[in-house]
This record gives structure tokens, sequence and C-alpha cells, in this order.
């Protein structure tokens, strides 16, 4: 199911960035009001619910026991997945997940992964035989734009938030954690801009979302280097929009760092 | 008996929670708390967190579903993958499906669906936090969300489980006495009747066993029924 944005309100939206505004009243690299609760459910091994404006988004984190993928014998496994559940938005179906579904959690991962976030070699425990499996799970609440932001900043804070269960003879003794964290090394924030007209505007709220030309999403690392890039919609940007929106990103990046508490 | 049953379930009149055998755990209920939703609640009860989030009444998908004398009431009932101990697989299965179904029939009687034929009134309640009576949970948080969107409804519907642990009727079943106990009541309510609108049971009862664990989960569902109220006199006592 599409939703439809009137004619005027597209060009009204339009004609206000034009004007150097925006139709909530934020600057163009202003988030919205954002708040990150941590701890929320006990069975979860870590979790975070992240709130940006109205959008929210619970990232949950699973840690099993697996073998280690036979080409990276040393290392832990990471797998990220979204789920864009049909109380999000009337517009969002159940079933199996669609291609924006898909590129959320493909985005969100390699942020994480590139970045190298997760020390994935400390999660090894025996070589080729027996490791860490992460699973994080982005659980999108109420949909109001922007969920690659919102769910990448849901994951790390659930990540940071994650202590491992205990373990007796290689199994996971369900219900007792330790004070064991994850092996943290980074602390990767993704950032995105939509191109509506002339303009390019940061967290783009769900009318902005409707009707832009375009999106860009970077993800920024803790030195401030990118570790991935997204573009999304049927727009283009031009070379300077790209080089200009990935120095905002970065500079926006650090102020979402500084919510991310270790 | 199962590995890690526990040696006695209730120690000098207290659970192994602390609470009295005829005591829920405690229950907070908000109504809105979701933008994009017609209505919405979240619940939080001992463990347990639920949100629903309501639309509607709005067209049918797909449409053969769509019935011409009234509403179709859809409840879908969905884990989190981190909602419980081993990570759930993410999607419908089949102990999903037969609860989303008993949770539709149990809210079913107090929705005045005839008002609205060839419509759907769906519900989408996801448990984030499962702590042994998501389903009572699950048709908790909905009843208040359809409430919330504004459809006419004859009543409430609160739900509680009690159940059987070590010999003793319990109400509100908590995660080891789920897990160990012997048997397990899940009821709903229409409280302004006194109608039962789900009933489920699965372990070993007595007949009178049967009875004093009915009226204890009867008289849980009357605690839920008065917190599902003020958490709709919350939100809309206050408005002019």
């Amino acid at each position: 199911m599409e939703h439809v944005v009137a004619e005027i309100r597209r060009d009204h939206i339009a004609n206000i960035i034009r004007d150097g505004k925006r139709v909530d009243g934020r600057g163009f690299d202003d988030y919205r009001p954002i708040t990150i609760e941590t701890d929320i459910g006990h069975k979860a091994d870590g979790s975070a619910l992240v709130k940006m404006g109205d959008t929210q988004v619970m990232a949950g984190i699973k840690l099993l026991l697996g073998q280690p993928f036979s080409d990276m014998p040393n290392s832990g496994v990471l797998t990220t997945n979204a789920e864009l559940r049909p109380g999000a938005s009337p517009t969002f179906e159940a079933g199996p997940p669609k291609p924006p579904t898909v590129e959320i959690a493909r985005v969100v991962d390699r942020g994480i992964r590139e970045s190298g976030a997760i020390d994935v070699d400390k999660l090894c425990i025996t070589e080729g035989e027996l490791c860490w499996i992460v699973f994080v799970d982005m659980h999108v609440l109420d949909y109001s734009g922007n969920l690659f932001d919102a769910g990448m900043l849901s994951s790390m804070a659930a990540l940071l938030d994650t202590r491992l269960p205990k373990v007796e003879d290689g199994k996971i003794i369900y219900g007792e954690k330790t004070n064991n964290k994850l092996p943290i090394a980074n602390k990767p924030v993704e950032t995105t801009f939509a191109k509506i007209g002339s303009g390019v505007v940061l967290d783009p709220n769900l009318d902005e979302e409707r009707v832009m030309d375009a999106r860009l999403t970077v993800a920024t690392d803790k030195s401030g280097d990118m570790c991935a890039m997204q573009k999304g919609g049927e727009g283009t940007f031009t070379p300077d929009e790209i080089f200009e929106t990935v120095e905002r990103g970065a500079k926006k990046a650090k102020e979402l760092q500084k919510l991310l508490k270790d | 008996m199962k590995v890690g049953t526990p040696e006695k379930f209730i120690v000098k009149g207290k659970r192994l929670d602390g609470r009295a055998p005829d005591e829920i755990r405690p229950i907070k209920i908000e109504a809105g708390v979701l933008k994009r939703a017609d209505g919405s609640a979240r619940v939080e009860w001992g463990g347990n967190i639920a949100v629903a989030a309501c639309y509607g009444p709005r067209e049918v998908h797909p449409r053969h579903m769509a019935k011409p004398d009234k509403a179709v009431l859809r409840i879908n009932y969905n884990m989190a993958p981190f909602s419980v101990s081993d990570r759930k697989r993410p999607g419908t299965d089949r102990r999903s499906m037969e609860i989303s179904k008993v949770t539709s029939e149990a809210l079913e009687p107090v929705v005045f669906t005839h008002l609205y034929p060839n419509t759907a009134i769906d519900v989408f309640v996801e448990i984030l936090n499962a702590a042994a009576g998501t389903r009572c949970t699950g048709i908790t948080a909905a009843s208040v969300a359809i409430a919330d969107a504004g459809i006419p409804m004859k009543d409430l519907v609160p739900a509680c489980a009690a159940g059987k642990v070590g010999g003793e009727i319990v109400v509100d079943l908590c995660d080891i006495e789920d897990n160990f106990g012997e048997a397990d009541l899940p009821m709903a309510i229409i409280p302004r009747t006194g109608d039962i609108s789900l009933l489920q049971m699965d372990g070993n009862f007595t007949p009178s066993e049967f009875k004093k664990a009915f009226e204890m989960a009867k008289t849980g569902c009357e605690q839920v029924y008065k917190v599902q109220m003020d958490a709709l006199r919350n939100k809309y006592g206050k408005m002019e």
C-alpha cells in the first residue's frame, strides 16, 4: 500500500526548503529530539529503544553459540535483521521482508561490520568449532521517517548494553548473565539526508521522506572516518552535494556518538 | 519431573517471586504510545512488555476476507526475536497463529463490528519481552488499543491466567511457575456481563481445583480491568 501525498503539500515542503526552512521548523542540520533507553527487556542479552521524533525503533541482541564460518575459523558471527512491523505504519504489511526492510538491515549491518564495531576475533571460543553468534534484531515500532539512523543508533546502544550470558560445558545457561560486555571496538553511527528540490536536509521526517527525490546515508566511525554509505531514491545527487553531505554527516555523527554510553 | 523443577513453589505462603498465591504481578498500562497507528497501548506486566497498534476500520486486504455484514477483526500476535531466552525465528509460527486466532475471538464480542461492514479492524500485538502470560498481556493491550482508536466497544477485555504449581492454585504465573507448573488457565472476561471470551487450559486440574483457579483468574481479570480503565482515563479524562 502506498501513501498518497497531496500535490499542494509536496509543493509546500519543497518551497519552504528553498527558502531555507523546514515544515517542522528545524534547521537543515537538526535532528528531531532523540532519546535512548536501554535494558528494556531482560530476555534480550542487550536492548535499546530509540525515539527520534515520532519514530520508534527497538533493537534487541541475542547471543547464541555456534560454529565459525569455515573461511573465518577464528571469528565470531554477526547477523543483522530488521522487521518493519505492521503496527508501525498503516502502509506496512505482514509477511516476508520486502526490499526496503532488507536495505535497512544491510546498511546498518555494513556500518557495524565495516567499522569493526565488534571485535569478532574475540568472539571465537574454540578455533573452527565454537564461537558467539551475535543477532542484532531491529524491531520498528512506529515509522515516522529515517529508520536508518534510528535503527543504527538502537543497534549500537543495544550492543553496548549487552552482557554475555553464562556458559557451562559449551552451553548457554539462560537467565544468568555475566558482567562481561561484548568486545566493542568502535561506535559507528549513521546520518541520513534527504534531497528535496534544491535542498539537502538531515533526518527527514515522514512528510519529507515521502516527497524526497533522493536519500543519502553516511556511516561514520568514532575517528570521523566513513565506514558505509548508501544512496537511495529515484533522484540524483551532484558530486558537490555528496561531498558537502558527507562532511555535514561526519559533524553530526560526533553528536550522535555522544549519546551512546559505554 | 523436568530438570530444573524447584523443590518447592511456595514457602511460608510466599511464591518464588515473593507474591501471595492470589496476588498478580505489578501491571502498568499506557494508551496512545504510537503516532502512526489509529490507536495504541503499551502494557508492562511482570516482565512482559507488549505494544499493540490498532488500525481501522479500513479497507480489507485480501479482499475475499471482507464480510458484507460486519467488519473483520484481526488480531496479529507477534513475538520479537529477542523477547525470549532462545532467539525466536522471526515470522509466523503455529503457536502465534493460534494465539492470534483466540485473541481475535476474545475481542470480537465487545467490538461493534456490524457498524462497519466490508472493512477490517487490524490490531498488531508486539511482544518485546516475554515472561509467562504473553497472550494475556497481548489481549489486555489490544483491547486498550482498539478503545484508543475510537472504535465503539461494549466493554474492555482484560485477561489473566491462573494455574497450579506444586499442588497449589495461584494466579498470574511467573516464568518458573509456567515452565514447571502442573496447569495453566489463561482467561479473558467481559466485566460488564461477566461473560468469558477466552478460555484455554493445559495441564491437570481436579474439578475443585479448576473452580478455584477459575475464580482466581476472574479476580485477576477484574484487577487488570481497573488498570485498563485508568489508562484510558489518564489519556482522555483531562480532555475538554
